[in-house]
C-alpha cells in the first residue's frame, strides 16, 4: 500500500512524529506532494548559516514557522578570529519574518549580532512570542531585554547564555508586568549589573512553572535563599553569589530551604564562592544530572573533590582544571554514568603548575564507559594516554582535544600525537566532531580519513606538514560538513582538488595557511553556488596600496567560505572580499 | 661583551633565563631547562629531531582575548631553531636593541603597549618583568603558598618571561600592517620544510600569573566571554577567601618617627608581601628622606652604600600587638591566624626591635628582600626602594648564608646595571 494513497492529512500527521530536522529535509525531498505537505506542517527550522538563504525565502517555503534557529559568525569568531563587525546581523530577519504572516513563537540564535532595536522589533511583531534564546551573541543592551520583558505577554523562556551585554543597569527585570506569571525559564547569568533584587523576587514568586532559573553574581546568598523559598520545584539552578558565613542565621535557612528543592538535575554559576558554603549543597548532588562549575575559580581542587563525590548520578560535568587528575580520578570512581566532561583550563597561560594530564583522562575513559562527549584542555599529552582513552571509549561522538601549548609533542617519546588520535578515530566510530591539537603530521590526517567516517566537523590548527594532509581528509570524510582549519601548511592545491566537495559541506574556514588569493578567485568562478570571502582586517588598507594587493600571489590571511542558494551577501563590510 | 652578560644570566637566572641562551651556552651556565612552547628539548643547539623541523613563530596578532590588564608587558622571544647557528640568540641585550626594533616594529598589533614604547624603554620592559616577578604578590589564586621570594613555580613564567630578541626570520607572516601593509601578506613564510610554525612569543600578564608561553591571536581556542568571567570572578574570590566572614579588620599602624597614624583594614589583604607593600606605599613619605640615594632615577637603588645601611640595621620592622597586649614580629605565623589575633601594627626601626627575632640579630636578609635585590627594577619611582624598608621575615625563611650572597649578588648587579647602559 503505497503512501499517495492517504489523504494529505494523513501523511501529514505521519511527518508530525519526525521531528529531526535532518528527517524532514530528507522526507521532503521524496516528491512533490511529500514537499508540499512537509512544508506546510513544518513548524521547527535551523539554519545553520544566515547567509545560506534569504528570509524571504524561509517565509516564503515555510509559512508555518513557529520557531526558528539561527548561526550566524563561523566558529573561530569565539576565538577572536573573526571580527566584531563581518556579519550575522539578525535585524533583517526579524524584519522580513515581522512583515509576514509569521506568527513566530521561538526565536534561538547563536553567534549573531543582535541590536536592541531588533530586540524590540521582536517583542512588538509576534503576539504568540515565548521564547528567546540567545547564545554567545553581541550588540544589545539590557535595554533591548527590558523591551522583550515589557512587551512579549506569554514569555516563557528568556535564556541569555554567554553574550556580551552592555549592561545599562536599568531595571529590564522590573519592566515583567504584574501580568506575566508564564515564565518556565529564566537565565540572565550574563549580565553583570545589579538588578532589583525585590523585583526578582516578586517575579519568581508569580511564575509557578519556573523550572530554570540562572542568576547573575550580583544575586546574594540570601535573595537566593528567598528565592528557593518560592521555587521549590525548580529543576536548574544556576547560583549567582554564594557567599556568606557558615554560621549565620541565613546560612542555615538556606541549607533548610535547599533540602526541600529535590527537583533539581542541572546546578551551575557558583560565580562568587566561598567554598565554606559548600556542605549545604550536598543533599541536592545526589540528584544531579548535569554540574557545570567552569565559573567558579573560587572553587579548589579538593573543594570540587569533595563535592563530586556526591553526585553519583551525573551525566555531565563542565569543570575547571583545578580539579587536578586526582580529582579527575575521584570522577572516574563515582560518576559511572557520566556522558559529557569538559575540563577548562583555570589559567590557560600557567604552565609550570599543570593541573591536568593525560593522566586525569585515562583515569576517566577507565571509569566512566558511557562517556560520548570530550572537552579537555591540558599541557600534554601522549600517544600512550590516547591509545588507552580509545582502547576504553569507544562511544564517542565528540572529542575536542586542546593541548595548550600548539605544537607540543608527546612530552614522553617526543613523537607527534599522529597515533593517539589515530587511535581514537579508529575506534570510535560513530565520533561526528573532532578537534586537534598538539604536535601533528600529515599522519594524523591520513587516519582521519581512513576511519573517521562519520565525521562532521573537524578543527585543526597549526597540524600537518604538506597539501596531502588537507586532501586526505577532503577524500575521505564523507560527512564533513564544516572544516575549520587555522596555521596549517595547506595551500591551493589542496583547496582547488575537489571544489564540488564544498557543496556537501556548510562551511570551510582557513586562515594563516598557504593559500593564494588566485586559487581563491579561482575556486569562487568555478563554483557559484559558493561564496568565497576573504577578511582582511588586519590590513588597513590605503587605497594604493589596495591594488598592489590584487596581485594573485598573494597568500590569504583567512578565507571563509560557505554554500549559499542566494549568492553574495550584502551586508558585508569594506574589508570582506567577497570574490 | 659576553662575560659580563653571561654572568648577569648567572645570577639573574630565576628570571633571565631563555631557552635559547640556554641551548647555546648550557654547559657553563647552570640555567634550567625548560621546556619552552612545548619543543621537546632544547637544551642543546642541535636540537631534537623533531624540534628542527619546527620554526616557530606563530604570528602575535593581539594579546590574550579578555585580557584586562591594563600594563601589559611585552616582551618578545622569537625561538627560531632552525637558524639558532647561523644568528646567533641572545638574550635580551642592549646592543641588539637597533636590530630588534626594526623587526619589531612588523610584529605587534593590538598590543596595548605599543611595541616601540617596550623597544624604547629596554630597561623597562625589564623593569616590569622584575617588578612582577619579584615585588608584588600575584592573587594567582594560591597564596597560601609561599610568598613570593625566589621565583620556583609561583612563576611559572620564567623562562618565557624574559626577552630574547633575536633577528626575526624575515617574512613572518604579518599581522602589523602599519609599516607594510601590501607587501607583507606576499612575504608569508611557510618554509617548505615541513612544518614551519615561526612563533613571535610575547608574554602577556592576565589575571596574576605572568604569562609563560606563547601567545597567539586565538589560542588557547577558549571564549573571551570565558576568560574574562574568569578573571572577574578570581578577582573576587580572592577577596573572598581567607576570611571565615565577612567584615573588614581595621587596626592602627603607626610608625616611629611619622607624625600621625593610619588604619588599614586587614581583610583587604590575603599575604604579609601584600601587607608590606601597602605600608611601604603609604608610610613612603616617611622614608624618602631617610634612605640617602634614592631620589635619583632607580638606577642605584643599590649603591653600595645602601646596602650597607640594610645591613646594619637602618631599616625598619612591622611589629604587632596581638590579643595578650604582647609585641609581636609580624610573619611568624600563618596569615589567617595573624589576621585574628592582630590588634594593631607598629613600624619601627630595626635597632629598636632587637631582642624580637633571631633574624635581625643575625643580620639575615629574608629571602623577598634577596630576590628584589637579585630583580632590580630600574625604573618606576615608585619602586624606589619600598620594600628595602619594610623588613618582613617570610615565614620559611631558613639561614645566615644569604648575607654572602647578597654580597656576590650586588657586585654582578652593579655590572648588570653598566652594561645596561651600553
Amino acid at each position: 500500500m503505497n503512501m499517495n494513497y492517504f489523504p494529505d492529512e494523513v501523511v501529514e500527521h505521519v511527518f508530525d512524529f519526525i521531528t529531526s530536522h535532518k528527517d524532514r529535509n530528507s522526507v521532503s525531498l521524496v516528491c512533490k506532494s511529500w514537499y508540499k505537505i512537509e512544508r506546510y506542517s513544518r513548524q521547527r527550522v535551523f539554519i545553520g548559516n544566515c547567509y545560506s538563504i534569504t528570509p524571504q525565502r524561509l517565509i516564503a517555503r515555510f509559512p508555518g514557522l513557529k520557531s526558528l534557529t539561527l548561526k550566524g559568525k563561523p566558529h573561530f569568531a569565539d576565538f577572536n578570529l573573526v571580527p566584531h563587525d563581518w556579519g550575522g546581523f539578525v535585524y533583517p530577519w526579524i524584519k522580513a519574518l515581522a512583515k509576514s504572516r509569521i506568527g513566530l513563537e521561538e526565536l534561538r540564535l547563536k553567534r549573531m549580532v543582535v541590536s536592541d532595536d531588533s530586540l524590540e522589533l521582536l517583542s512588538k511583531s509576534f503576539p504568540n512570542f515565548k521564547s528567546l534564546v540567545l547564545v554567545s551573541c553581541e550588540g544589545f543592551t539590557t535595554d533591548g531585554v527590558a523591551a522583550i520583558a515589557a512587551n512579549c505577554r506569554f514569555l516563557r523562556e528568556l535564556d541569555l547564555q554567554e553574550n556580551e551585554v552592555e549592561d545599562h543597569r536599568g531595571h529590564w527585570l522590573s519592566c515583567f508586568p504584574e501580568s506575566c506569571t508564564s515564565l518556565v525559564s529564566l537565565n540572565f547569568a550574563c549580565l553583570k549589573g545589579e538588578i532589583n533584587l525585590a523585583s526578582l523576587e516578586r517575579l519568581v514568586a508569580r511564575s509557578p512553572n519556573l523550572k530554570s532559573l540562572r542568576l547573575n553574581r550580583v544575586v546574594p546568598l540570601d535573595t537566593l535563599q528567598k528565592l528557593l523559598m518560592r521555587a521549590p520545584q525548580l529543576v536548574d539552578l544556576g547560583i549567582g553569589s554564594y557567599v556568606d558565613d557558615p554560621s549565620s542565621e541565613v546560612f542555615s535557612k538556606l541549607k533548610a530551604v535547599i533540602q526541600l528543592c529535590n527537583s533539581i538535575r542541572s546546578l551551575s554559576g557558583f560565580l562568587e564562592v566561598a567554598p565554606c558554603c559548600m556542605s549545604a549543597i550536598y543533599p541536592i548532588c545526589e540528584n544531579l544530572t548535569f554540574l557545570n562549575l567552569s565559573y567558579a575559580p573560587g572553587l579548589q581542587g579538593n573543594d570540587l573533590t569533595k563535592l563530586v563525590q556526591h553526585c553519583r548520578k551525573l551525566q555531565r560535568l563542565w569543570i575547571l582544571d583545578c580539579i587536578g587528575d586526582k580529582g579527575l580520578g575521584v570522577v572516574a570512581s563515582t560518576c559511572k554514568e557520566l556522558q559529557e566532561l569538559r575540563v577548562f583550563p583555570s589559567d590557560p597561560f600557567d604552565a609550570e603548575n599543570a593541573a591536568v594530564t593525560e593522566e586525569g583522562l585515562v583515569l576517566i575513559s577507565a571509569g566512566c564507559p558511557k562517556l560520548n562527549s570530550l572537552l579537555y584542555f591540558c599541557h600534554q599529552m601522549t600517544n600512550a594516554a590516547l591509545i588507552t582513552v580509545a582502547k576504553n571509549c569507544t562511544n564517542f561522538i565528540r572529542f575536542r582535544l586542546c593541548i595548550l601549548d600548539p605544537v607540543k609533542a608527546d612530552p614522553v617519546t617526543n613523537q607527534p600525537l599522529d597515533e593517539g588520535f589515530g587511535a581514537i578515530v579508529r575506534s570510535n566510530k560513530s565520533l561526528k566532531r573532532l578537534s586537534l591539537s598538539g604536535l601533528l603530521t600529515d599522519q594524523v590526517f591520513l587516519y582521519i580519513g581512513m576511519y573517521a567516517k562519520k565525521l562532521e566537523m573537524l578543527s585543526i590548527a597549526f597540524a600537518g606538514d604538506s597539501n596531502k594532509g588537507m586532501l586526505y581528509v577532503l577524500n575521505g570524510c564523507k560527512k564533513l560538513r564544516k572544516l575549520e582549519i587555522r596555521d596549517c601548511p595547506f595551500g591551493d592545491v589542496a583547496l582547488l582538488q575537489d571544489m564540488g566537495k564544498y557543496e556537501t559541506m556548510r562551511s570551510l574556514w582557513m586562515s594563516s595557511c598557504e593559500v593564494t588569493l588566485g586559487a581563491c578567485k579561482t575556486l569562487a568562478k568555478k563554483m557559484p553556488s559558493l561564496n568565497v570571502e576573504i577578511i582582511n582586517e588586519s590590513e588597513k588598507l590605503e587605497s594604493e596600496q589596495l591594488e598592489l594587493s590584487f596581485d594573485d600571489r598573494l597568500l590569504v590571511d583567512k578565507m571563509y567560505l560557505y554554500r549559499t542558494l542566494v549568492g553574495d551577501r550584502k551586508d558585508a563590510p569594506e574589508y570582506v572580499w567577497l570574490l | 661583551m659576553s662575560p659580563p652578560l653571561l654572568g648577569v644570566e648567572e645570577e639573574v637566572q630565576s628570571s633571565v633565563s631563555s631557552p635559547s641562551v640556554e641551548c647555546i651556552s648550557e654547559n657553563g651556565m647552570g640555567l634550567k631547562e625548560r621546556n619552552y612552547l612545548g619543543l621537546s628539548d632544547c637544551s642543546s643547539v642541535d636540537s631534537s629531531g623533531v624540534s628542527s623541523n619546527l620554526n616557530l613563530a606563530t604570528e602575535l596578532r593581539l594579546g590574550l582575548p579578555g585580557s584586562q590588564s591594563p600594563e601589559r608587558e611585552t616582551e618578545f622571544c622569537l625561538l627560531n631553531l632552525g637558524k639558532l647557528d647561523e644568528k646567533p640568540l641572545f638574550p635580551l641585550l642592549p646592543s641588539k636593541d637597533g636590530i630588534c626594533s626594526s623587526s619589531q616594529k612588523n610584529v605587534v598589533t593590538g598590543n596595548k603597549r605599543g611595541f616601540s614604547d617596550t623597544m624604547d624603554g629596554f630597561s623597562e620592559v625589564k623593569g616590569y618583568v622584575y617588578t612582577e616577578k619579584s615585588w608584588m604578590f600575584h592573587e594567582a589564586g594560591s597564596d597560601s603558598e609561599s610568598p613570593q621570594s625566589v621565583g620556583h613555580g609561583k612563576y611559572p613564567g620564567n623562562s618565557g618571561v624574559n626577552v630574547i630578541l633575536s633577528t626575526r626570520s624575515p617574512g613572518v607572516q604579518a599581522s602589523v600592517k602599519q609599516d607594510e601593509p601590501a607587501n607583507v601578506l606576499q612575504e608569508q613564510p611557510r618554509a617548505t620544510n615541513g612544518t614551519s610554525l615561526k612563533q613571535t612569543v610575547i608574554s602577556n600578564n592576565t589575571t596574576g600569573a605572568p604569562a609563560a608561553k606563547a601567545q597567539v591571536v586565538g589560542w588557547p581556542p577558549i571564549r573571551p566571554f570565558r576568560t574574562k568571567t574568569l578573571a572577574a570572578s578570581s578577582k573576587n574570590n580572592d577577596e573572598v577567601d581567607g576570611k571565615p566572614g565577612p567584615g573588614a579588620v581595621f587596626v592602627k599602624v603607626s610608625m616611629d618617627g611619622a607624625p600621625y597614624l593610619r588604619k588599614v583594614d586587614l581583610r583587604t589583604y590575603s599575604t604579609y608581601q601584600e601587607l608590606s607593600s601597602a605600608l611601604e606605599k603609604m608610610f613612603s613619605c616617611f622614608t624618602l628622606g631617610q634612605c640617602g640615594s634614592h631620589g635619583t632615577a632607580g638606577k642605584e637603588i643599590l649603591s653600595e652604600s645602601r646596602l650597607k645601611d640594610l645591613l646594619h640595621g637602618s631599616e625598619y620592622v612591622v611589629t604587632y600587638k596581638d590579643k595578650d597586649g604582647d609585641w609581636m614580629l609580624v610573619g611568624d605565623v600563618p596569615w589567617e591566624m595573624f589576621i585574628e589575633t592582630c590588634k594593631r601594627l607598629k613600624i619601627m626601626k630595626s635597632s629598636d626591635a632587637i631582642g624580637l627575632g633571631n633574624y635581625l640579630v643575625s643580620r639575615t636578609l629574608p629571602k623577598n628582600l634577596l630576590e628584589q635585590w637579585r630583580n632590580p627594577r630600574p625604573t618606576t619611582k615608585k619602586n624606589l626602594d619600598m620594600g628595602a624598608n619594610f623588613l618582613m621575615p617570610n615565614p620559611n625563611q631558613t639561614d645566615n648564608s644569604e648575607v654572602k650572597s647578597v654580597g656576590c649578588v650586588v657586585e654582578s648587579e652593579r655590572s648588570y646595571h653598566v652594561s645596561s647602559h651600553l
